[in-house]
């Protein structure tokens, strides 16, 4: 029964992490078809934001939740305007930008911060259940996945803000004729995208510890999920994390860690070859 | 191409055998010869990004899947004769088998970039986690992240006993880039590599016109991990020790960023760009002011903005104005479906 309730947490912390670690690269990728490989790093810099500014004083919640994003997001902001701004429409040029930006901000980490660990501890303690410890800090990066995929879903559909940025990006000519500037959009867009990433590397964080390069550890991992969920955005999001979290647990329980990792990839690769065009463009079609 | 191909693989010789007598000069042959093994691998993905449209991330798979078939194989043989053919061919056969299961699945782009990624992770992750004694082919064992050293290097075929190294190695490394580049010239004057340039262009138009367009481009798939797999048995012969970090992406995005610099759709470019940067990187690794990876990365994001078409295209453009030679345009048109998908 212990154990059970065990395997219920760790399953839905790994689909939590899975869908927190790709909904920024989900909103820049799925909605503005920028292949951003520089997503890992954004999280990375997210890390780096929360722990220096707990190093400051600031209380770790509102660094992590606060802070991290707004920074990252203002980052994302000079990056859009500077390179990826130029480089809409053309897939494969923003696939490589955006790789080389990653290797600026890796560059950057380690000249600032240095080639070490660093890290902060967890904020809230762990508990026992039965014969068991569980991570409590499990329960707080569900909880913020949950409210984060609520809030994405109410801003995307019950906004007018969220209307708008959804109408420019399927036909950027008619949004601008009827008077939006699809410029300052695409703008704010990756801001939000970028935000996200900040508040996942922020989050995990505490769990982690970060190093410049820690960013592509989780680069992969956001790619193959936002990918294998296909064009709608948030039911493509949860129903590949369902999976690929489902996979690697399945498979770090019953033989080990590393095998889950393998097995994630190889479902990743087997997905893909089924369903090219993602999870959501065979199912849950025309949704969110 | 109005140069004939006798012509063309006169100047290949004579401009190659001048660099490989001058380059010494300038240049200690140990660097040199990773330069030489750089380029060839920058030649092979050159080959089927530039040629072929196929954007692959993962050729440092096939590379240090040629580097441990050779180490394995060496370990087991004692002699390096028949590693060396199998770290060619087992790199051939995987990328074959993959690229059938991609290519006849009818994947593309963004796709395909992926699963090459992901398959090149795979095979970190587990390469990585063979640490234990149990992982073991024959004598060799897999060793994990800690990789696997001490195997026998280069040998005058038959003679385990003659090793190949230092300057004659350097030799063997330049002739053998030279051979490849020349095979690579063959192939692409051969109607096969003008079918690759017809898919390149345009997949759906080769397809209606009755090419099978899945199998030629397995099989130029194969052909591109075939070299990596050369390149990267000739790393292993240089750096005596082969190790996970062969299978990195970090890896991968070096030679993406080689065929970039020096320019897609060239044969010349990946190799240009690859023994450039890699020196350049050496040049940055004597100093320790501002980060390696950053300038790196700078690199690739300045040529993509700037000059997307690479350095060789763009020397050779300017070369031709200069001269008022009426070489054939380098349009952009060209390049259309290898840069956007």
């Amino acid at each position: 029964m212990d154990l059970s309730f065990v395997i219920l947490v760790e399953m839905l912390y790994a689909v939590a992490s899975l869908v927190l670690i790709s909904a920024g690269l989900a909103v820049v990728f799925g909605m503005m078809k920028v292949i951003n490989l520089a997503h890992g790093e954004f999280m990375m810099m997210g890390g780096y934001a929360t722990i220096t500014a707990v190093g400051l004083g600031v209380n770790v919640f509102v660094a992590m939740l606060v802070i991290a994003p707004i920074v990252v997001g203002l980052i994302g902001l000079i990056v859009e305007r500077l390179v990826i701004r130029h480089l809409y429409g053309r897939l494969v040029d923003t696939m490589l930008a955006t790789w080389g930006l990653s290797l600026v901000f890796i560059g950057l980490a380690t000249m600032i911060f240095g080639n070490t660990t660093t890290g902060i501890s967890t904020p809230i303690p762990g508990f026992a259940v039965g014969d068991y410890q569980i991570n409590g800090y499990n329960f707080f990066i569900i909880i913020v996945t949950i409210l984060l995929v609520i809030a994405m879903y109410a801003v995307l559909r019950g906004t007018r803000a969220g209307l708008i940025a959804r109408g420019t990006m399927q036909r950027s000519d008619m949004a601008a004729a009827l008077g939006y500037s699809p410029d300052r959009i695409y703008m704010m867009t990756f801001f939000c995208g970028s935000a996200l990433s900040g508040l996942a590397g922020a989050v995990l964080a505490p769990l982690v510890g970060l190093v410049p390069t820690s960013g592509g550890a989780y680069i992969a991992k956001a790619f193959i999920t936002v990918i294998a969920g296909g064009p709608s955005l948030i039911a493509g999001l949860v129903s590949s994390a369902t999976s690929f979290g489902l996979v690697n647990q399945i498979f770090t329980f019953a033989i080990s860690p590393v095998i889950g990792e393998v097995a994630l990839l190889i479902a990743a690769v087997v997905l893909l070859r089924a369903m090219p065009s993602g999870i959501t463009g065979r199912f849950f079609k025309g949704k969110m | 191409m109005k140069r004939t191909m006798s012509q063309d693989v006169l100047i290949t010789l004579v401009v190659s055998a001048l660099l490989i007598w001058l380059m010494p000069l300038l240049i200690s042959t140990y660097t040199l010869t990773v330069l030489v093994i750089y380029g060839m691998l920058g030649l092979s993905l050159g080959l089927i990004w530039g040629f072929g449209g196929i954007l692959c991330f993962g050729q440092a798979a096939f590379f240090g899947l040629g580097a441990y078939t050779y180490a394995i194989a060496a370990i087991n043989i004692g002699e390096s004769t028949v590693p060396m053919i199998l770290a060619v061919v087992v790199p051939a056969i995987f990328a074959a088998l993959l690229g059938a299961m991609m290519f006849y699945g009818r994947l593309t782009d963004v796709y395909l970039g992926v699963i090459t990624l992901v398959v090149t992770l795979i095979l970190f992750k587990f390469v990585n986690s063979t640490a234990g004694p149990q992982y073991v082919i024959g004598k060799a064992r897999l060793g994990g992240f800690n990789g696997i050293p001490g195997f026998q290097t280069l040998n005058v075929p038959g003679d385990p006993n003659a090793y190949i190294w230092g300057d004659p190695y350097f030799y063997v490394c330049a002739v053998a880039l030279v051979i490849v580049y020349l095979l690579v010239t063959w192939l692409l004057r051969s109607s096969f590599g003008r079918m690759a340039l017809g898919i390149r262009e345009n997949e759906v138009r080769m397809g209606l016109m009755g090419y099978d367009v899945a199998a030629r481009k397995t099989v130029l798939f194969a052909i591109g991990a075939a070299i990596a797999g050369l390149a990267g048995a000739l790393f292993a012969n240089w750096g005596e020790i082969v190790t996970p970090n062969l299978f990195s992406l970090g890896q991968s995005a070096e030679i993406i960023i080689w065929c970039i610099v020096g320019g897609l759709g060239t044969r010349l470019g990946p190799i240009v760009g690859a023994a450039g940067l890699a020196y350049l990187k050496f040049m940055l690794g004597q100093q320790s002011m501002i980060d390696n990876t950053l300038i790196t990365g700078l690199i690739l994001v300045l040529f993509v903005l700037f000059l997307p078409r690479g350095l060789v295209p763009a020397i050779a453009s300017l070369l031709s104005s200069i001269f008022g030679h009426t070489r054939r345009k380098p349009s952009n048109r060209r390049m259309r479906r290898a840069r956007h998908g």
